[in-house]
């Protein structure tokens, strides 16, 4: 049972492993795939430019997904609860979701300004879709027993979403929020891409251009460790705010 | 004693006006406060639609009911309910479950957070009452099927409602269980005296119940036999085994195959 707790970090440490061995195995050029050691070395180099950028990146993202978070949780609980506005907003949303949010960023430029305000909404914009359909199934589906359990007590609508849709929605908002977290990074950083003076998307483009790959991937490697802190931080969360949905399965000790 | 219920000749219908489903066809019924009443029928005759009906939860298409001497035209506010499955919540606990209604009910969702301490002694005595003391702080899926249903009743009970209306509660539990629960029920019943409507279509529950049973007949539900039990309470369960018991059983099996029937006529008969 140990060694299974240990599996995320050993997993991790193998991967590296294999790859420097490969590296050096087929003498392959540091401009083309760096060795996790040259990834390292990049990242020690270029530490204090790496931990500012990186700073800004974070502080974006997690703006976006506050919002996301607020947000999607609102217009959730309004779909599920309402089928007008359920028929009235939900082609809409889809429509608007299937747009690239890339495509979206000169637009938010343009009205914004270079900076870290496009990056807060393509991050918000690209991670409140998974959140509100979430909440709006869990919502919606609330068992008609309960409902008349509620309303033969003389219960409003409000009264039924309050103790009984919101709670019930909950496993559902905080899965989302697993998916939705990744997703602000994405957002964040493919703003930052395109138009911005300082996160890490604007170093990687930076870097790129300077052909300094080592220090491009260990841009990457930063954000793909912001990812899973955020990540892991939600699922605590989670496991605290809804345990009662995981009964005693092991899969919750993840 | 004054008449608590008064239904007369209501008749409810799904969809459309024309082409819809008539669920319920003419029903009269009328019963005093404190009374047991239980309607037995065929599966899908409409005793669900009836309750529905009586709670106000879905409008009736035509006739007239008064509670307490009021016409219903929207939910009555003071009812409690209970169901097949016990829809208990799986993020409260026992007791929290039992609680909602004081949570919810107009006059007591002011004052429940000052009151709570009180109000948890009173689900406590409830659970108690059922059986359940020692499992008031477990979660809901630690009880079995039959602790649920006994939660769900003291849930039902909480906010002391003048109405209990039970939707097949013990439909889903084992034949032991389910006795057992009808020995609980009653001791419920005698204890806190609301005026209950039990729909079933178990004829010994409802006859080991209720002060008095209607038989339905097939959809279109309407009422086609009325018989009454006499008997002390509380009433022991070999009761289901004199004769007296047997033979009424017996009977009312008749009954609900004569209500049956001019359905399966109907099914069977030359398309004119």
């Amino acid at each position: 049972m140990t060694l299974q707790r240990h599996m995320p970090w050993i997993a991790v440490v193998t991967l590296f492993l294999i790859w420097e061995a490969a590296i050096r195995l087929f003498n392959i050029p540091p401009f083309i795939l760096p060795a996790p050691s040259a990834l390292f070395e990049a990242l020690w180099k270029w530490r204090s430019e790496i931990a500012g950028h990186s700073l800004q990146t974070f502080l974006t993202t997690v703006a976006g997904f506050g919002i996301a978070m607020v947000a999607g949780m609102a217009i959730g609980v309004a779909l599920g609860s309402s089928a007008w506005v359920y028929r009235s907003v939900y082609s809409l949303l889809i429509g608007f979701n299937t747009i690239p949010k890339v495509a979206l960023v000169p637009i938010l430029v343009m009205w914004f300004g270079v900076g870290a305000v496009p990056a807060i909404i393509t991050a918000f914009l690209i991670s409140f879709f998974p959140i509100v359909v979430n909440v709006a199934t869990g919502i919606a589906t609330v068992e008609p027993e309960l409902k008349d359990v509620l309303r033969a007590l003389g219960a409003r609508n409000r009264d039924v979403i309050w103790f009984i849709g919101i709670p019930r929605s909950l496993p559902f908002y905080f899965a989302s929020l697993k998916i939705a977290i990744t997703f602000a990074f994405v957002g964040s950083i493919v703003s930052e891409n395109v138009a911005a003076n300082s996160g890490i998307g604007h170093l990687m483009t930076v870097a790129s251009s300077r052909f300094e790959v080592p220090l491009a991937f260990a841009a990457l490697f930063v954000i793909a460790l912001m990812g899973v802190l955020m990540y892991v931080l939600t699922a605590m969360v989670e496991k605290r705010m809804t345990a009662w949905s995981v009964r005693g399965t092991h899969l919750a000790a993840g | 004693m004054a008449v608590f219920v008064e239904i007369a000749h209501i008749s409810l219908r799904y969809g459309a006006a024309v082409g819809g489903v008539l669920a319920l066809n003419d029903i009269s019924l009328s019963f005093d406060r404190g009374k047991f009443i239980a309607v037995v029928g065929p599966s899908g005759c409409g005793k669900s639609t009836l309750l529905k009906a009586i709670s106000g939860l879905w409008p009736r298409t035509s006739g007239t009911m008064r509670v307490g001497g009021e016409e219903v035209h929207g939910p009555l506010k003071i009812v409690g309910m209970a169901f097949q499955n016990a829809t208990l919540l799986p993020w409260r606990n026992t007791l929290e479950n039992v609680l909602l209604p004081l949570q919810v009910v107009e006059t007591h969702r002011n004052q429940f957070r000052r009151r709570r301490r009180q109000h948890e002694e009173r689900a406590l005595a409830l659970l108690e009452l059922v059986g359940l003391a020692e499992f008031a702080r477990k979660s809901v899926w630690e009880l079995s099927g039959g602790m649920q249903q006994r939660a769900q009743l003291c849930r039902a009970l909480i906010h002391e409602p003048s109405l209990l209306l039970l939707d097949e509660p013990f439909g889903a539990l084992d034949a032991f269980t389910r006795e057992e629960l009808w020995v609980v029920l009653q001791r419920l019943w005698l204890e806190k005296k609301p005026t209950v409507v039990l729909v079933t279509h178990d004829l010994r529950e409802a006859l080991f119940l209720a002060d008095r049973v209607h038989v339905m007949s097939a959809r279109p539900g309407t009422f086609v036999a009325e018989r009454h039990f006499e008997a002390p309470r509380p009433r022991p369960l070999e009761i289901i085994y004199s004769h007296g018991f047997v033979d009424m059983v017996h009977e009312l099996r008749a009954r609900i195959d004569e209500a049956r029937s001019p359905a399966s006529a109907q099914k069977t008969a030359p398309a004119r």
